[in-house]
């Protein structure tokens, strides 16, 4: 099958630099496709460019196997699309919006109450758009993302400025419109959210790609050693210096940190000893693929 | 048409509920009709405050009719203290002290108020150049007959109508395109609606047809308060071309307000560019003071703005008893004036603010 969309070589400059650089990829039918990287680094540029809002200077985009540039009216009514949470008309309820994007759409009116129930946002369907939260108002423009039924979903930085419940909340109603087999684009400065949710991510920063796969897969290339820790009471430094494959033993105020590249002898031993109690075991993350890509602090 | 339907619907309901702008359009110029039709209904100049000292035989001898005459122009008091009513009329409370003594009658009014003691004396001796003939027992010779011209009343409320309907409907127009479109531009919804499958032709028009029925809300609610009994405005003969007025009217300042959206950046900016172009033509314009008193170049002026062209051709057709066709000509100005704007506005015309 086609990929859905497909980027070549995209370039846009503004005031002569390169806010995109050459960027290349392609997202396959029904997939779970997230770019990453702090501001700036060219990511809602390069979405703009694939929804058609911005003319590339050179290279090319192919969504649904047509060009989106320039406006084209044959391809959106097949894209959903979620610029910001604030896209709405003033001063009319949830339910409201929601009714005039379906009328926009040509929809049907069930779809208001159908997608209301989705982003859960039942209770709420008579508040003015200006009075939801934060969570709520980015669930309300998701909803008015989807009432076309789109085959393609483009979600530009659906969880920024939301509360940690909020933004968990948020990835379940995600996850829902991916496993109802719509290919889904996000944009995200989150790294925990591109892990979380991605099927794929594409590192971004400054205008480029850095890397792109699963995330599973980009943290596992670092070969990044894996830090365990325990209970100090059940396990000192010292014994734990003494474990099979510790490579590096560290203590701070409750818990004895071992670090090692070779997990399964330390945890087998830790077994042995009856010394799990408080076991936490962190691998690397994507944060850890983007220190190790440019040399500096990841920074959202 | 199902998305201009709707688009209309939702431009509509959120100029409803937005108290801001149902103020400004609505209720500020209503409020001046109010203010302006109640506190100026004794239109023309205030009655001269005169004072008889004593007995004025001449005056309080007069049979009713003449008397009701001589109240239209002064307010009679009496007294009897003659340097009282002098000390009075010194400092301006007074017009005149009038005293009779035997046939002569003696006034003492102030130089300083030259309008004021021309006023009085003018009257005084016209009533005593009537007393005089009906001494001789002849009828007199020669009589006056009056006639006035146009709006027969001249209340103020003639002409605040008309002022306040135009500048109702200006900033109404006006304001109501720059806002649409600097705040969806703001909040990205313009972007949202380009990538939906609608025209651009639906956004606009929808918001054509939403200002032109605000206007015609106003022209209504206008019109009607005006002519409740305690305001009391007397529509002439063709006042119905009011109605093509300020349709044409209110295209011309939506092609100002769209001019004023496109290069606004933000929302405060516009709403202040806004008023910068609508309240100095207000003034310019004869919207709130009538441009017969207004200097000579403000009259000129009026003639080169939009809101000039439709106050005047307002007033023309709804208190000035002219026919219809006095509309014509504003109306084609005005429509010209929309075309022109318009055009420019497009240049100017960003979807995003970047």
């Amino acid at each position: 099958m086609a990929d859905t969309i497909v980027v070549t070589d995209l370039v846009k400059s503004y005031e002569s630099k390169n806010a995109v650089d050459g960027v290349t990829f392609s997202v396959a039918d029904g997939e779970f496709f997230g770019i990453l990287g702090p501001n700036g680094a060219g990511k809602t540029t390069t979405l703009e460019m694939i929804e058609g809002l911005r003319e590339p200077d050179s290279g090319s985009v192919s969504l649904l196997g047509m060009s989106p540039w320039p406006r084209n009216s044959k391809l959106l009514p097949r894209i959903g699309v979620q610029l910001q949470a604030s896209a709405f008309f003033e001063q009319l309820t949830a339910r409201e919006q929601l009714h005039t994007f379906v009328d926009l759409y040509g929809q049907s009116m069930a779809r208001v109450d159908e997608l209301l129930e989705m982003v859960g946002l039942q209770d709420k369907a008579g508040t003015r758009a200006e009075k939801l939260s934060g969570g709520q108002a980015q669930r309300l423009s998701i909803a008015c993302s989807l009432v076309n039924d789109p085959e393609v979903v483009f979600l530009d930085e659906p969880t920024a400025a939301l509360d940690p419940q909020a933004r968990r909340n948020l990835w379940d109603v995600l996850r829902d419109i991916n496993d109802r087999g719509k290919t889904v684009v996000l944009t995200t400065h989150y790294m925990d959210e591109a892990e979380s949710l991605c099927d794929r991510v594409a590192i971004m920063d400054n205008g480029k790609i850095l890397q792109l796969g699963p995330p599973a897969v980009l943290v596992r290339g670092l070969d990044a050693p894996v830090r365990i820790s325990v209970e100090q009471a059940v396990l000192d430094a010292d014994s734990a210096r003494g474990l099979p494959g510790a490579d590096q033993v560290e203590q701070d105020g409750s818990s004895t940190i071992i670090t090692t590249r070779t997990p399964s002898p330390v945890l087998s031993a830790l077994a042995e000893r009856d010394a799990l109690d408080g076991l936490q075991v962190r691998g690397a993350t994507l944060e850890d693929v983007f220190l190790d890509l440019t040399g500096r602090e990841y920074r959202a | 048409m199902r998305a201009f339907v709707s688009l209309a619907r939702a431009m509509f309901k959120g100029f409803l509920r937005d108290r801001t702008s149902l103020f400004f359009t609505l209720f500020f110029p209503l409020f001046f009709i109010i203010i302006f039709g109640t506190v100026f209904s004794d239109q023309g100049a205030a009655k001269q405050k005169v004072e008889l000292v004593g007995e004025v035989p001449l005056i309080s001898s007069l049979p009713a009719d003449a008397r009701a005459g001589l109240d239209e122009v002064f307010q009679l008091s009496t007294g009897d203290d003659l340097g009282a009513a002098v000390e009075s009329v010194r400092k301006g409370d007074l017009a005149a002290a009038v005293q009779q003594q035997g046939d002569t009658i003696e006034v003492h009014y102030s130089a300083a108020d030259q309008v004021g003691s021309a006023t009085v004396l003018g009257v005084l001796n016209s009533f005593i150049g009537q007393a005089n003939i009906a001494a001789t027992g002849s009828p007199p010779k020669y009589t006056l007959s009056q006639q006035t011209v146009e709006d027969a009343s001249l209340k103020a409320i003639q002409y605040v109508t008309p002022g306040m309907i135009g500048y109702g409907i200006a900033i109404g127009a006006t304001f109501g395109a720059a806002m649409t479109l600097i705040t969806w531009r703001d909040k990205k919804l313009l972007r949202r609606l380009r990538l939906a499958p609608i025209s651009t032709a639906s956004v606009v028009g929808s918001r054509v047809v939403v200002s032109l029925l605000v206007a015609l809300v106003q022209l209504v609610i206008f019109i009607g308060v005006a002519s409740l009994p305690f305001l009391g405005l007397k529509l002439t003969g063709s006042w119905w071309m009011a109605v093509p007025l300020t349709l044409a009217g209110t295209l011309a300042f939506l092609s100002i307000g769209l001019f004023v959206g496109a290069i606004a950046k933000t929302a405060e900016g516009g709403a202040a560019l806004a008023n910068l172009i609508t309240l100095p033509m207000a003034f310019l314009s004869g919207a709130f003071i009538p441009l017969e008193v207004a200097p000579g170049w403000i009259q000129g002026v009026a003639k080169v703005l939009p809101m000039g062209w439709l106050v005047t051709g307002l007033k023309d057709v709804m208190v000035r008893g002219q026919g219809p066709g006095a509309a014509l000509l504003p109306i084609a100005i005005l429509l010209a004036f929309s075309v022109v704007v318009g055009a420019i506005a497009t240049r100017f015309f960003k979807w995003d603010k970047a």
